[in-house]
């Protein structure tokens, strides 16, 4: 360790348990690598695939037929800043993924503008991952990823992708667009997991 | 999107402090002396870990602001946020021989590389130019001829980081025009006021030329200029945009 004098820092902060390198905020930073697209909702599509085929497809409308779970998350961004106690509303994953068979372990997640990120489906079941369209009580605003994000809030946040357009399941991992850029393939905040190699 | 790459374990670095410049009231460029620093890309950033005495210790990421070089030095710009943890002991308490540590380069996506030769255009809101900084020093020092535009968008004339090196870029071919969102200087065509679209039109490549444009600010300021260089046709995929900070006070930001 490296002493850098006169150094204080603040202490006493707030109490709470947060990921090793994290820091509290209230706000909601945005980070996206590019813009943000607007996509309306008689166009929005959610998707899932085999690579091949689709398997199940929605359209807003029958996206809006699944029953909804109101979610309470802590949010960890890569980027070190923690927002605890988040409130959203979304489509749980088990929901969306019953009754399809398949051998996959892997889904890779696409998103409207490009975007993609890989996730173990594992993480995706038994209601730790959601297809998330309110936030706050209100609905999701394009520049947090609206209409509707990927909420998975176990892993840094890079990982639920905003404007997701679809799920494509794979029986091989297939990183995704910052895990190809450096960041880490599962990227689980408690441990600590930003870089390749962490 | 494409562009994969092998990455190694990054490691923590003892950085020693050896030169520090004020670039306005509030912002500081520091120069650090890494032992084996590993070299970066334009455009690529850090992570900053400070220590007090106790072991405790606090990480914040920056943009690299100098260009990649081969003496084993890096320059941060640091802009101090009044509320901020760390952004006051590096503009204010930090001395020449002090030490800090660092680890990177880090990200791949918001980067120019020298053989990338079609027109750059730049779109920086305050402290967002300190990435782009690094991509203008980088085409100057390989002598590129890639054609550079920078739109620097600043609250006032006090406000402008790295100002004689951006003047003296004209020499190099580089087109740099300031927008002043609070006070301009005496005599400014343009009366104070937030980018818009004529400006942009003027001031920056057409979409025909397919230039790459990277955009970094504050959220609400990418937001925007993202968004005008789409209304101007510019194809999203060639937008890369980096946005730091939250959507309304200004807190201690994530980036640069």
């Amino acid at each position: 360790m490296t002493e850098s004098r006169r150094f204080v820092g603040r202490r006493g902060g707030p109490k709470v348990k947060l990921p090793p390198g994290q820091y509290l905020t209230t706000d909601f930073p945005v980070l996206s690598a590019g813009p943000t697209p607007h996509v309306p909702l008689d166009k929005w599509e959610l998707t899932i695939d085999d690579g091949t085929n689709a398997l199940r497809r929605w359209n807003w409308t029958s996206f809006r037929e699944f029953e909804t779970d109101s979610i309470s998350a802590d949010l960890h961004c890569v980027t070190r800043w923690s927002k605890l106690d988040t409130m959203w509303e979304g489509v749980s994953l088990d929901a969306l993924l019953a009754g399809i068979t398949s051998d996959a372990s892997f889904a890779l997640v696409h998103s409207y503008g490009g975007y993609t990120t890989n996730v173990p489906l594992k993480d995706l079941r038994n209601k730790q991952a959601w297809i998330a369209f309110r936030f706050d009580g209100a609905d999701l605003r394009p520049e947090h990823g609206g209409p509707a994000r990927l909420l998975v809030p176990h892993l840094y946040l890079w990982k639920s992708a905003k404007w997701v357009r679809g799920l494509t399941l794979l029986d091989h991992d297939e990183p995704g667009f910052w895990e190809r850029y450096g960041y880490h393939n599962y990227g689980d905040p408690w441990r600590e997991q930003r870089y390749s190699g962490d | 999107m494409a562009g994969a790459a092998l990455f190694g374990r990054l490691n923590w670095q003892v950085a020693r402090v050896v030169a520090l410049r004020d670039e306005t009231a509030t912002a500081r460029t520091i120069t650090f002396e890494v032992a084996a620093w590993p070299g970066h890309v334009a455009g690529q950033r850090v992570d900053l870990r400070v220590t007090a005495a106790d072991g405790y210790s606090a990480v914040r990421e920056y943009s690299i602001a100098s260009a990649p070089r081969t003496d084993g030095r890096i320059e941060l710009s640091v802009e101090r946020l009044p509320d901020g943890e760390v952004s006051p002991y590096l503009t204010q308490d930090l001395a020449i021989g002090d030490f800090v540590e660092l680890r990177g380069p880090i990200g791949g996506w918001f980067v120019w590389r020298e053989g990338q030769a079609e027109p750059i255009q730049l779109v920086a809101g305050g402290s967002g130019i300190v990435p782009l900084m690094a991509m203008i020093r980088s085409r100057v020092a390989t002598r590129s001829a890639a054609p550079f535009r920078l739109l620097y968008s600043v609250r006032n004339p006090d406000s402008v980081w790295y100002r004689d090196e951006l003047q003296a870029l004209s020499a190099d071919g580089i087109g740099v025009t300031y927008v002043y969102t609070r006070t301009a200087p005496l005599n400014w065509p343009r009366p104070p006021g937030r980018i818009d679209a004529p400006l942009l039109a003027n001031a920056s490549w057409p979409s025909r030329l397919s230039p790459t444009c990277y955009v970094c600010g504050p959220t609400s300021f990418v937001e925007r200029a993202a968004g005008l260089l789409i209304t101007l046709e510019h194809s999203p995929d060639r937008i890369r945009t980096e946005r730091f900070g939250p959507t309304g006070t200004k807190r201690e930001a994530a980036r640069p």
